[in-house]
C-alpha cells in the first residue's frame, strides 16, 4: 500500500481539508522541529515556530508549485520563521539544554579526550559550530537535501552550498583538534 | 607534473561533493564520478570516512533532540479551525449577496432604475467612507474617495484596483499601511480604484514589482494594473 504522496496532501489542504493537514503534520513536523531547533537553540521558541511554519502551509498550500519537494518548501519557511524570531529576539537565551552542550574546545582538551569518547567529543563539536555551519551540515547529512536544494533553502547559489560546507566541515575539523581529535584533515 | 596539476581541480572538486555522496543525494553522473575517484585515490577514500563519521554523528545529535509537545500541534489546529469559521462567516456574506441579486433580477423595470439610482448613491457613500477612514489622519471630515487634491494626485507613481468584495474596511485599511499606498480617485465604472503606490516616479519595471506584491495579497485586491 502506497502512502499518499506529500503533492497531493497539499492539494487537498489547499481545498481545505484538515484531515489532509493532521497527515502532513504527523509525517513533517518533527524533523521541521529539529531543523528549528538547532537554529534558534530553543525548544519553546522552536514548538511555537513549527505552529506557524504549518499554519502558512495551511494558508499558502494553493500557492505550492511541487517544483521542490514538500519537505524542501517546508525547511525553506521553517527557515524564514527561525530568522526572523532570531531577529526579533536576538538576546533569546539559548536552551539550557543547548547551552550546556556547548563548552569551551579549548578548554583542557586532555581531560575532555579521557572522560569522552570520539563520537561524544564530534557530536559537541557539532553543536558548537555557527549557527550557518550548523544549518549547512544539518541540512546535507540529516535532512539529505541536495546541493540545489540546500541553495533553495539558503538562498545562495550552488557553488556557495558546496564552499560553505567546506569551511563548516574544516571548522568542525579545527574544533575537534582543538580537542585533543587530529584527523589529519584539512 | 603537468597531469597531476591538472588533476589537482577534478580532485578538489570530487572532494567537495563526498557530503552528498555520503547522504546519496548526488546525480548517477556525478556518484559514478566519486566512486571512480574513491576507488583510485587513497586518501580521498580515507576522508570519505571522516565524512561518513560526521554524517552518523549529527544523524545522531539530531536525533536526541527529542520531538514538540502536542501543544504545538493543538496550537496549530486552533488556528486552523478559527480561519475556517471565519471563512464559514464570509461563505455566509457570499450567499446573502447572492440572495440579494436574485431579489434585484425580480424587481420591474422601473424599480430597478430607482434601484439602480439607490445603489449608485450607496457606492459614493461607501467611498465617501473609506476615503475618511484612510484620510482621517490628516484631519479630513468626510469627503468622496473621487475628491482630489490635483497637485498631490499629478506626483508618484500609481496603480488601479478593484478590490474583493469580502474584504473588510479594515482590511483595505491594513493593506495601505502595508504598502504604504493611498487612495488618489474612485471609485470609477467597475468600482476601479485609482491608488498611489509610491511618492515618487518609478519605472515600469519597479511599478510592476510593487502591483505583483499587491496582486498577491487576494484577500484585499480582486484586480490590480499599473496605472499611466
Amino acid at each position: 500500500m502506497q502512502a499518499t504522496s506529500d503533492e497531493a496532501l497539499i492539494s487537498r489542504i489547499a481545498t481545505g481539508d484538515r484531515l489532509a493537514m493532521q497527515a502532513l503534520y504527523a509525517r513533517h513536523h518533527v524533523r521541521v522541529y529539529r531543523f528549528v531547533v538547532r537554529l534558534v537553540g530553543n525548544t519553546t521558541v522552536a514548538e511555537d515556530l513549527i505552529s506557524e511554519v504549518f499554519l502558512d502551509v495551511w494558508r499558502q498550500a494553493g500557492t505550492f508549485e511541487a517544483r521542490s519537494a514538500a519537505s524542501t518548501w517546508l525547511l525553506a519557511i521553517a527557515r524564514f520563521k527561525a530568522l526572523s524570531a532570531m531577529r526579533r529576539k536576538p538576546e533569546e537565551e539559548l536552551d539550557e539544554k543547548m547551552a550546556g552542550a556547548i563548552e569551551d574546545p579549548a578548554d583542557d582538551p586532555e581531560t575532555t579526550v579521557q572522560k569522552k569518547n570520539k563520537s561524544e567529543i564530534l557530536r559537541k563539536c557539532l553543536t558548537a559550530l555557527s549557527k550557518d555551519h550548523r544549518e549547512i551540515i544539518d541540512l546535507v547529512y540529516y535532512h539529505e537535501k541536495s546541493v540545489e536544494e540546500v541553495a533553495g533553502i539558503v538562498g545562495i547559489p550552488e557553488a556557495t552550498v558546496k564552499t560553505r560546507m567546506f569551511y563548516a566541515r574544516k571548522k568542525l575539523s579545527e574544533l575537534l583538534k582543538a580537542a585533543g581529535v587530529d584527523r589529519g584533515w584539512p | 607534473m603537468i597531469a597531476s596539476r591538472d588533476k589537482a581541480p577534478e580532485r578538489e572538486d570530487i572532494e567537495a561533493l563526498l557530503p552528498w555522496h555520503a547522504a546519496g543525494t548526488l546525480s548517477r553522473r556525478d556518484a559514478e564520478r566519486v566512486e571512480r575517484a574513491l576507488a583510485q585515490d587513497a586518501e580521498l577514500a580515507r576522508r570519505f570516512e571522516l565524512v561518513r563519521e560526521e554524517m552518523a554523528e549529527t544523524i545522531h545529535l539530531n536525533e536526541t533532540l527529542g520531538a514538540p509537545s502536542p501543544r504545538a500541534a493543538q496550537r496549530l489546529f486552533a488556528a486552523i479551525d478559527a480561519e475556517g469559521a471565519r471563512t464559514k462567516r464570509r461563505t455566509v456574506s457570499f450567499d446573502f449577496s447572492g440572495w440579494l441579486a436574485g431579489l434585484i433580477a425580480q424587481l420591474s423595470p422601473r424599480t430597478l432604475a430607482w434601484s439602480g439610482v439607490a445603489a449608485a448613491l450607496a457606492i459614493v457613500l461607501q467611498a465617501g467612507l473609506l476615503a475618511g477612514l484612510l484620510l482621517g489622519k490628516r484631519g479630513a471630515s468626510y469627503r468622496t474617495a473621487s475628491y482630489g487634491e490635483p497637485t498631490a494626485s499629478a506626483q508618484g507613481a500609481f496603480a488601479l484596483v478593484r478590490f474583493n468584495p469580502a474584504a473588510s474596511a479594515a482590511d483595505i485599511t491594513s493593506f495601505f499601511d502595508t504598502h504604504k499606498a493611498s487612495l488618489v480617485e474612485g471609485p470609477r465604472a467597475g468600482g476601479i480604484y485609482r491608488i498611489r503606490v509610491a511618492a515618487n516616479t518609478l519605472s515600469k519595471d519597479e511599478l510592476a514589482k510593487i502591483v505583483a506584491q499587491m496582486a498577491e495579497d487576494r484577500n484585499v485586491v480582486a484586480f490590480i494594473v499599473p496605472a499611466p
